[in-house]
Formats: structure tokens, sequence, C-alpha cells
């Protein structure tokens, strides 16, 4: 079986791979490009811990297939800071205690990242329901939604509450 | 030196400083389990049991070997048939053999997802190819799912060589029944006869999953010479070495297990089910074995947490006073011995100062998979029933159910039922506390009820390392044994931090691995803060005596001259003000020429954890239509001792709140005719999600427990005790309608308000 040459863009690097035509994208990014901060926590699209963001939408990488990285611009959660200056959902979910195994972490930052982008001033029901594609076993999500609300106000420039 | 009465102010502990590991974890950087790769490493997968009970005839691998790429194949003839032999190795005792045996099946396969043979292969796809040919040839057997089934005398019987543990004399047959364990205290039919107000229940709920985000995860490799490394996510790296030893009949140092970060335990990684059959392959084969779990795997092989059937009736004076308790507890072990009944006996009324107490309870196999830790193992089943039923007595007195609990709850001096007597606990600090919250007297509306409910659990102390080395520029690292599960490094930084006198950001944390750090008990139990922060303290302290020691040195004074504070060496009493003082950082540069490094490991085996109690307040809306329970507020109230880190100490508050509302509201394992199981992914097996949820209230209340140096106790297991009964008795509330059965999922619920209707 040969594999296919995908063209792509990710965090703003041209990247080129080689891909079987059933690997998944989370496995690309994964197992063939070394990028393992998307983790993989269902293969099914239920916990979000594979969040990244295609050509402005927020995915499940475990739901798109490496071919269909074609001519796409992805973001990963290694590409949600800005050099060594982390974006404010990770600075802000770092100040709130927003996480404790850390592992749907990067998920959550993608998935932040994804809201306030397309919402700046989302309340906090919208931010619940918007991150309930995103499953988090040890916080209850308290912390997570301070974390987010908190980015959201610092991003539209208020005075932090 | 215990610094809750020396030094009431603190500079570090009590503040809330960014996790050290933090930015890592934020950035994607951090690696746990499955991130790990090794040059040449194979990929390695489990073929495992379509069956819940079926003897293996035959598992010819032959054609899977053929396959191009495949080079190892493991069965349980791999493994040495290791005798019985129990250790308290994880966070309850264990049975190397079951161990083993749950590892890899041999002889029979006990439940549908149970490991019977292995592959490791030069690609995924060629192992996932490579298990399709291996073929297994099964004699299915009749199985047996439900408890109370599983303990009838014509159920069918898991084990030939189980025999009922506990009893006066040993039975004359086997049955699923692994252990009897009984609790008395007083004369409970006495204290029924003297009771004004009885109430009574039996109560229900299923096996719930730890649910951690990540699965199961291990790289490994092994020398020709026998030497082996384990790099995996687990809850303790000693615990993995040692399991694997055991299991493989290798020495101890032969093995060097080094901890990943760890994406969720709650006590699901307190034992092995990857790394001793990754080591045998990687030993055929000759190269580096990877093996990762699917979500599916971790449903049907790992975990979880017992269910059970519960039976409470409590008798009362009329003015509240608790006269007699009484308790019948079943647990469903899954298929091997070792449920957590021994800790469900104890916890359920351990709250309470009770005269007469008789509490029996059965320890029971049957066709599951083997049953892990789960956060206060044990204590959310027994207190789901008797939280219920104080509820219940409460409404039958017209009392409030927090004044119940005052009345009867324990304070020092009180004397368990299971033997210990209670001292410098807080629970009556922590019910005032939970009384005089706002939320207890805010206004509720239609359909909206409140309940509540409390929970306790022991916590633990236990074998612990930790190491301070103070580094040439003056900042300090700090070495601990115990993987961190929910900012652990952070709390152990900040303690070194507090003794040295420096920031927390000169001090910087890692977890060892097992040949750099000094035994360590496992990650659980609530311990790591407790323990494992009693040897960093102890660790930063002598550290401190040395640098005193050296700055003594330097000033050519005696080192009892010397006093340290606010990081630095003062000379004291008649040399007071004879000589600059020294920092941490002039100290260190001098180190060469005073004596060489500065550094201390401490290995300890801390005793005096302890115990925690929390009360929780919950109030819920039931939809009439639906059946649907919507959680509207939840304040959860927490003696903690004193938090170190607060905002991880509410974390841990709240994440155990948003479980036990989970095992409340959806949790649970449903299992076809055939004993298959029908939601092995979490499209079926709900977890609560952000818009499941309020906002979770935490409210610390600080007893110190003295024997801590800070004054900590464990926090991360208490909370999750008290959120089934909290939301069935604000559903009560709502709605006038006691649930007995778990969870109380909008079916159920409807159910249950339909036949009220019809009433």
């Amino acid at each position: 079986m040969s594999k296919h040459h995908v063209t792509t863009t990710i965090n703003g690097e041209p990247v080129e791979f080689l891909c079987e035509a059933q690997e998944t994208m989370l496995d690309v990014l994964r197992n063939t490009l070394n990028l393992t901060g998307s983790k993989e926590g269902c293969a099914s699209g239920d916990c979000g811990a594979c969040s990244v963001i295609c050509d402005g939408k927020l995915i499940c990488s475990c739901l798109m297939l490496g071919v269909e990285a074609e001519g796409r611009a992805i973001t990963t959660v290694e590409g949600v800071a800005d050099g060594e200056e982390l974006h404010p959902v990770q600075r802000k979910f770092l100040e709130h205690a927003a996480l404790q195994c850390g592992f749907c972490t990067p998920g959550l930052i993608v998935a932040s990242k994804a809201l306030l982008d397309e919402n700046p001033n989302p309340t906090e029901e919208e931010a619940r329901y918007w991150l309930a594609g995103n499953l988090c076993r040890c916080t209850g999500y308290d912390k997570i939604l301070a974390a987010v609300m908190d980015a959201a106000a610092e991003m539209r420039g208020e005075t932090r509450a | 030196m215990n610094y809750i009465a020396s030094k009431p102010e603190l500079k570090v502990v009590g503040t809330r400083p960014v996790r050290p590991d933090g930015v890592d974890k934020v950035t994607g950087r951090a690696q746990f389990g499955a991130d790990m790769a090794l040059p040449g490493m194979l990929w390695a997968k489990v073929k495992r049991s379509p069956h819940a009970h079926a003897r293996i005839v035959s598992i010819d691998t032959s054609k899977a070997l053929q396959l191009p790429g495949v080079r190892a194949v493991a069965t349980a003839e791999d493994f040495p048939d290791i005798p019985s032999e129990e250790a308290f190795v994880g966070e309850g005792p264990m049975n190397f053999r079951d161990l083993s045996r749950n590892c890899m099946a041999r002889g029979k396969a006990l439940y549908e997802g149970h490991a019977v043979a292995a592959v490791a292969a030069i690609s995924q796809a060629i192992a996932d190819a490579a298990l399709d040919l291996i073929e297994v040839e099964y004699e299915v057997l009749p199985h047996v799912i439900d408890v109370e089934a599983a303990m009838r005398p014509d159920a069918p019987l898991l084990h030939d060589d189980l025999f009922t543990q506990g009893l006066a004399e040993k039975p004359a047959k086997p049955s699923n029944v692994a252990k009897r364990v009984a609790f008395k205290k007083g004369d409970v039919e006495a204290g029924f006869r003297e009771a004004e107000v009885v109430v009574e229940g039996r109560y229900t709920t299923q096996p719930v999953h730890q649910a951690y985000i990540e699965p199961h995860a291990c790289v490994v490799s092994v020398a020709a010479d026998g030497q082996a490394q384990i790099y995996s996510s687990s809850q303790g790296q000693f615990m993995v070495r040692a399991y694997c030893a055991k299991l493989l009949g290798w020495d101890l140092s032969n093995i060097r297990a080094v901890p990943l970060e760890i994406g969720g335990g709650f006590g699901g990684k307190t034992l092995v089910y990857l790394e001793p059959v990754a080591l045998v392959l990687a030993k055929k084969s000759g190269r580096p074995v990877k093996m990762v779990m699917t979500r599916e795997e971790v449903f049907r092989a790992t975990g979880p947490t017992s269910g059970g059937v519960i039976e409470v009736k409590i008798g009362a004076k009329r003015d509240g006073t608790i006269v007699a308790a009484q308790q019948v507890l079943k647990y469903q072990a899954g298929a091997f011995p070792g449920s957590p009944i021994g800790p469900g006996c104890m916890c359920g009324f351990a709250m309470y100062d009770l005269p007469n107490v008789d509490v029996v309870g059965y320890d029971v196999v049957s066709n599951r998979p083997k049953v892990a830790a789960y956060r206060a193992p044990g204590a959310p089943l027994s207190s789901w029933a008797v939280e219920c039923a104080m509820d219940d007595l409460a409404l039958k007195l017209g009392m409030d159910p927090i004044a119940l609990r005052e009345k009867n709850g324990v304070r020092d001096g009180s004397k368990t039922h299971y033997g210990p007597s209670f001292r410098d606990i807080g629970f009556l600090e922590t019910l005032a506390a939970a009384k005089n919250h706002p939320h207890y007297r805010a206004l509720l509306g239609p359909n909206q009820g409140r309940g509540v409910a409390c929970g306790f659990w022991f916590n633990i102390g236990g074998e612990s390392s930790g190491a301070v080395h103070i580094n040439e520029d003056g900042t300090a690292s700090v070495v601990s044994g115990n993987p961190d599960i929910g900012g652990s490094r952070a709390s152990m930084a900040m303690m070194a931090a507090e003794v040295l006198g420096i920031p927390v950001e000169k001090v910087r944390p890692i977890v060892g691995d097992t040949s750099s750090i000094g035994f360590s008990h496992l990650t659980g139990g609530s311990r790591v803060t407790f323990a494992t922060g009693m040897a960093v303290t102890q660790a930063a302290e002598r550290v401190v005596e040395q640098l005193k020691a050296r700055a003594a040195q330097i000033w050519e004074i005696p080192a009892e001259a010397v006093e340290w504070r606010d990081g630095a060496a003062y000379p004291a009493g008649s040399n007071a003000g004879a000589f600059e003082p020294l920092t941490l950082a002039q100290i260190a540069e001098k180190a060469a020429r005073t004596g060489g490094p500065i550094s201390s490991e401490v290995s300890l085996n801390a005793q005096g954890a302890g115990p925690g109690f929390g009360a929780h307040i919950c109030d819920v809306e039931v939809d009439p239509e639906t059946g649907r329970t919507t959680i509207l507020r939840y304040t959860a109230v927490q003696d903690v001792g004193k938090a170190i880190h607060p905002s991880y100490v509410e974390g841990q508050i709240q994440g155990g709140v948003a479980q036990g509302v989970g095992w409340a509201l959806n949790e649970e394992y449903i299992y076809d005719a055939q004993g298959r199981l029908e939601n092995p992914g979490f499209l079926d097996y709900r977890v609560p999600v952000a818009s499941d949820l309020p906002r979770i209230e935490a409210v610390m209340v600080e007893v110190p427990n003295p024997r801590h140096p800070f004054g900590a106790r464990g926090v991360g297991e208490v909370p999750i005790v008290p959120p089934m009964a909290a939301v069935g008795n604000a559903i009560r509330a709502a709605t006038g309608i006691r649930m007995y059965d778990l969870p109380m999922s909008p079916p159920r619920m409807r159910v249950a308000l339909d036949s009220a209707k019809a009433s």
C-alpha cells in the first residue's frame, strides 16, 4: 500500500508528510511529526484531548484523516504560544490552577483559544457549552471556567474583576 | 520541627504560586506515558477474551508469528506461575498470583476483555493484524455479573479454590464469596430495643470507572544482561518495579522504573496491566516495546471500582441521639478477590459517635474486570447508604440534617466501631462551617431541593523519600519518589522553600526514578503532601543545619551560635551582629571549600496522617417531564488541616465533587445477557462535562494536623464520598422521592416519578 504525500501548514510552518489513507491526523501529529502535545484519550471524538484548529475551526484531530490536511492550516497546542510568550489562555490556566494532571489541558487550551477567537465575550454558560466536548476528570471544570472567563476579559482589555 | 506553633507567619506555604510543571503542561511539552518513544521500538497489542467466562482450551500463535513484521508473541506460558502471596504494595492488599493472572489469563478467561495473548510487531497495523491470526479455542462457561447472584450457592464458580475467609470455620465448598468481614461495638440489638425512631433502606450502586483521560501506556526496554527500563504513567514507579519484579521473578535492582507524567489515576493506576507484558515481549524480541491501551480496553479491562448492595438500619431517640446502627455490605470485587470491603465497613459510620454498631461485609467475585482503587475506595458506596438514611432520620425526627449530624458527630476522643479513637479532628468545625454558609439558607424554586451529606476518609502516611540539593548558585532542587498527580511538586517545592527561606521559584522539584531516590510508597491514600511532604521538609531542615554549620565554619564560631532566617545565616547569641549575615547563595558558592556539596535525603515511614471530614450542600432541580436532574449549586466544606497550595486543595475538592456527581447521576457499567460490557466509551459512559456542572465552591476549614510540620492532612479522597447522598437527598427534597439505586439517571428518575404519581 503506497503512502500519500500531504503538503500542509502546521503552526504557521510548511510541513510535508507521508501517511497511509486510513491514518488519522492525530496519529500523524503524534507518531510522524512528533507533535505529542495533542493527546489521545478516546480516538472517537468524545474527549477532546486531541483538539486542534483546522482552517479556523475547532476539531478533534482523531476524527480527521491525515490526508485531509492537504492544503489546510492547522494549529496544535504547540502553536498556541507566540514563541516564549504564552497566550493569555495559557497564562490564565496557570494563574488559576486550572489543571491538575494536565492531560486534557492541551485540548482545553486549544478549545478555549478557538472559543475566544470566535466569541471574545462569551457568557460563562456559552463557555461551558463550548467546552462540553473537552473532558476533564480532575478539576470539576471550576477553575478552567474561571481561567477562560478571565482570559477573555483580559483579551478584551478590561481590568480584571 | 513543627511550624504551626513556632512560625505562624508563613511566607510560602498557604500562597498560590504557579506550579513548577505548569508551563510544560499548557504548551504540550509535558511527556505522558504514550508520548515516550525509543529507537527501534516495537508496538505491542493485547488479544482479549470476547467471553465473560471461558476455559481456554488452546492458543495457537503460529500464524501470527509467521506474519512479516511480528517479532514476539506472549501468553501465560511466558510468565512464571507464581504462588498465592499477598502483599501491601498498592493502595490495598494485592495477591501477586491474581495480579499475574489478571495481566495474562491462565487457564480461564474470567471477564470479557481479559488478556489472553499479546503480540509485538514493527508497526501498530501489523500488531493489530497479528492479533486476528492468534487462534484461541474457548469452552464458554456460564457467567455471573450481579453481586447477589454471584453469592448464591448455585452460581457459576470463578475459582474452584476460593473458600470464604473470615468465617468461624473454613467452608466445605468453594464459592464466589472471597471474604466476610465484621465489626461490632456494643450491643446493636439492645440499641434497637432502646430506639424510638428507626429508618432503614437497601441501596445499590453500579461499578463506575476512574475514567482518567490518559489511557494506560508504557515503553520498556530489556538489555541482554537483564537490566530493564520501564517508562510509564502510574501512581508509583516503585509499585511498577515491585509488581514487575514479582510477576516475572526478576531482581528489583535490574529494573529501573521511570515515572512519566500521569494523566489522571484516582486510584486506577495503582497496579499494573501492561508493563509486565511489555517486558516479556521486549525480552523475547530484544527490542524496546511500546504499549498503549485504547479507551475501550481501559473500560473493559482496567479499574473500575466496585458496585454493591448496602443495607442500612439506624435507630435513634426522639432527641436525635443515635443508639443503634447496622449495615450489611456486599461489594463486587470483579474477577479476583479484593474489593474495598474493609474500608467500606469502616467508613459509613466512622463520622458518628455510636454506642452500638454492627457491620458485616462481603467481598464477592464475579465475571467483571478486577476492581482497582478509586478515590476513598469503598467509602462512597457505604456512605451513599448511611447518609441517605441519616437524611431520612432527620426528616422523621423533624430535625435539621446538619443538627442531627452535630448531635452525633465524632469529636476528639470518640471511639470508632472499628477500633481506633479520633484525635485532633475537625468534623464539628466542618459541620459548623456548612451550617453557617449562606448557601444553606438560600431560597429554592419549584422542583428544586437541597441535600446535605458528609464524608470521611482515613488518609495514610507510609514510606516516603525526599531529597533537597543546594545548587552552586544558591537555588535548590527537590527530588521526591511520588508521581505528581494533582500538583504535589508545587507543594514539595513550597515546603522546601519555606524551610530554606528562599523564593519558591528558586526551588525546582522533580519526581525521581527508582534508582535516583529512596523507596516511596505509591501516590495514593491522600498521603503525598502529608508523608512525602514530611520527608522533603525534614530534608530541607537538615540542609539548613548544614548551611548553619558552614556559616559557623566561615565565621569560626560554634554552629549553635548561628541562626537561620529569611534564607540567610545570622550570628546569634553573644556573636549577634559580629558578622554580616551570609545568604544561602553565598554559602553555596563557598561549599566546595567548606566541606563539599550541601544536600540531604530523608527516607521515613510517616505516621499520624490526620483523618479528613467533609460536609457537602447540594441544590438540584428535577425536571418532572424528562427526569433529568440539574445541579444548581454545590458547596463542599472540608477540614484540610493546612492548605499548602490552596488552589490545588480546592481543585481536589472540586474534582472529587464532579466525579461524585457523575457517580450519582450518570455513570454505570451496563452489561448484556452474555456478560459483555455495552458502554465501553465516553459517548455511552458519560462522565460530567463542563455544561453539566455549576461552579463548585470549595470551603477549606483548617484544623491543623499536629503530626505534620505544617499541619497538612490528606484532602484528595474525602470529597468523592458525600456527593451521591448529597444529590440523592436533594432529589428527595425536590420530589419527595427517596432514590435507592445509583445512578439516578433520567430513565430511573422517570420510573420513580411515574410510580409516585400513580400511587
